[in-house]
């Protein structure tokens, strides 16, 4: 188990590696000269070249990478006029548009992601097991029908249609709800939650189709298990029987999903951040894409691609925890 | 053909001929109807009411089929025919591209030595860490605007994308090598290319199909995701995810504008899963049981 998991990190760590050098590596690939961001308007030859060289792009790509890492791990020093800014560790560099550390910018945006990642997770979770459950049972034939629809609708939409479609109905329409705007968990729960409504609705109307396809086939499978014939034989009632057995071996795969799922839900998030006007962490990036501020792009990619990597390690080891009939290699 | 006792699978496949016609057609389409996609028409627009289109459900008329555009005029029926190209020439080509890349990784993997496999496996295991949609945005966001951006939205969606058909080829072509014909063909002197193309492709047809049928909505969504953020198509060339950001700041004064490219895409992408839903049941026959009806 140790030999496993120390391979598994090891792996991991590999993987985030090569992403950086991957994300690194269009960075300064960039048909964009940075220093010409940075210097702004109005910039001299003279001033040009300076910061040219303040930014340390005069040195060769391997050199400018090392250095990249080294901010990263250890923390690196800017030169800033007469004066040395040090960027403590983990350093993206600096934001060219509004000069703050691009950590603390994505400090600021990361709990709105959380959040909605999270809130949406949940829901999607509530909402797939209990339809997949139903539909898995096989008592109702309608309800069969619609989960069936609901689960070919899922793969079939993009979060940003929903989004909008809800907006018209709940917003505009039926007026129940205001337009979302970001309220932090602190200031106020409850409208914190009010907010996300929408935003956790749309991400889980998709992602619930998922869960609920799976957990409808676990419950079959299990349904046909010796053991759960067994259970019956001894008369234990049914309800006893679906939710000890059926539902468990069940919801085991679905463990392991959730962590993959939260990754991915953080990185896809930009769609629903952006549809909801969310000040997120992809609502940044976007943000950054259109006034071409590199430095945050590189640290919201390499921030979601950690999160894609840690969440599929995640999910590798809770397997293994869980389901005794997983071998590690 | 079995496949065409699947009910969903022949509504399915009848609505994406209908779009892919409608795409193919697009110019025909607007020819008959009269107008281009790019011709602004500020005299149908009410400007008193900051451009919404005159008249009864955003302009309908003989003249505009599908009204027009909030703010420009545009005729929309022109817009979403012209759009449908977009949408469905990048899905296609992404997953030709893909499968294309996917399949010469993934038997290159399954057939060669161990260190190879080693090695093009880890390159899968990074590809498949990539967190998609924020790379695309990234990477569309750096390339120099001139470039034509519905050809290098194929590349993207596709550079990105492979790793699933990577991985599940490489599976298969596992499997398929320790068949005794395959084996049968190396003893007699086949090389590795001709045990390739002979012996392992064909094998590979339908696991593959099948999986791709799957991923051409994906990377519709994907596409009409990139133009809703801003980052794909550019103006004046329509797409329908770029008309649906639009039309983010026109639904209340004028539904029928989110209402034509939101329901065509939804209707198309339904088309396609019913569609790689059929493909399927008939190619995978341990999925027959677990179906959606």
């Amino acid at each position: 188990m140790i030999g496993y998991v120390a391979r598994r990190l090891g792996g991991t760590a590999l993987v985030l590696f090569g992403l950086s050098a991957i994300v690194y590596a269009l960075f300064y690939l960039a048909p964009q000269d940075p220093a010409v961001l940075t210097c702004g308007k109005g910039c001299t030859p003279e001033r040009l070249a300076e910061v040219h060289a303040a930014m340390g792009l005069d040195e060769p790509a391997l050199t400018q990478y090392r250095h990249f890492l080294q901010g990263l791990f250890v923390g690196r020093d800017y030169p800033a006029g007469p004066d040395v800014r040090h960027c403590p560790a983990p350093c993206l560099g600096y934001s060219f548009e509004t000069d703050q550390p691009v950590t603390a910018l994505l400090a600021d945006r990361l709990p709105v992601s959380v959040s909605l990642a999270v809130g949406a997770e949940v829901l999607s979770l509530a909402l797939g097991i209990g339809a997949g459950l139903l539909s898995g049972l096989r008592r109702y034939r309608v309800l069969d029908k619609l989960v069936n629809g609901l689960i070919l609708a899922g793969y079939a939409v993009p979060v940003f249609l929903i989004g909008l479609l809800l907006l018209m109905i709940f917003c505009v329409y039926l007026r129940w709800l205001p337009f979302p705007t970001y309220v932090p968990l602190t200031t106020d729960p409850l409208a914190w939650a009010q907010n996300l409504l929408l935003p956790w609705t749309a991400l889980a109307l998709i992602q619930a189709a998922a869960y609920a396809r799976l957990t409808r086939a676990g419950v079959q499978d299990t349904l046909a298990e010796d053991y759960v014939r067994t259970a019956r034989a001894y008369g234990f009632t049914e309800r006893r029987i679906v939710l000890r057995r059926a539902l468990r071996g069940a919801l085991v795969p679905l463990v392991t999903l959730t962590a993959i799922d939260l990754a991915a839900i953080m990185t896809s998030a930009v769609l629903t951040e952006t549809m909801f006007g969310l000040p997120g962490v992809g609502q940044l990036l976007v943000g950054a894409v259109n006034q071409i501020d590199l430095p945050v792009v590189v640290g919201v990619t390499l921030l979601t691609g950690c999160l894609v990597v840690v969440g599929n390690a995640v999910a590798d080891l809770l397997y293994a925890a869980i389901d005794p009939r997983v071998q590690l290699r | 053909m079995r496949v065409l006792h699947d009910r969903g699978f022949t509504v399915g496949a009848a609505i994406a001929l209908v779009m892919v016609t409608v795409a193919v057609a697009a110019p025909l389409l607007t020819a008959w109807e009269g107008q281009d996609p790019t011709t602004f028409h500020n005299d149908l627009l009410d400007s008193a009411r900051g451009g919404v289109p005159i008249g009864p459900l955003g302009g309908i008329s003989g003249d505009h089929w599908l009204g027009v555009e909030p703010g420009t005029g545009r005729d929309l029926f022109a817009r979403v025919v012209f759009g449908a190209r977009v949408s469905l020439g990048v899905a296609v080509s992404a997953t030709v591209l893909q499968v294309l890349i996917g399949v010469g990784v993934g038997v290159a993997a399954g057939l060669g030595g161990r260190h190879l496999d080693a090695g093009l496996s880890r390159l899968v295991d990074l590809v498949l860490a990539f967190p998609i949609l924020v790379l695309a945005i990234a990477l569309l966001a750096i390339v120099p605007p001139s470039w034509p951006r519905p050809v290098l939205l194929a590349v993207v969606i596709a550079m990105l994308g492979w790793g699933g058909t990577a991985r599940i080829t490489r599976g298969e072509t596992l499997t398929l090598r320790a068949r005794d014909y395959v084996a049968a063909a190396r003893v007699s002197g086949a090389g590795p290319l001709r045990v390739a193309r002979r012996e392992i492709l064909p094998g590979l047809a339908s696991p593959v199909l099948t999986y791709a049928a799957f991923v051409l909505p994906t990377n519709m969504i994907t596409e009409a995701g990139l133009s809703f953020l801003g980052v794909g198509v550019r103006p004046p060339t329509p797409s329908w995810g770029q008309m649906l950001s639009t039309a983010t700041t026109w639904f209340r004064a004028d539904p029928l504008y989110v209402a034509v490219p939101g329901g065509l895409l939804f209707a198309t992408l339904l088309a396609f899963v019913l569609v790689a839903n059929g493909v399927r049941r008939v190619l995978d026959p341990r999925q027959r049981t677990e179906v959606l009806r």
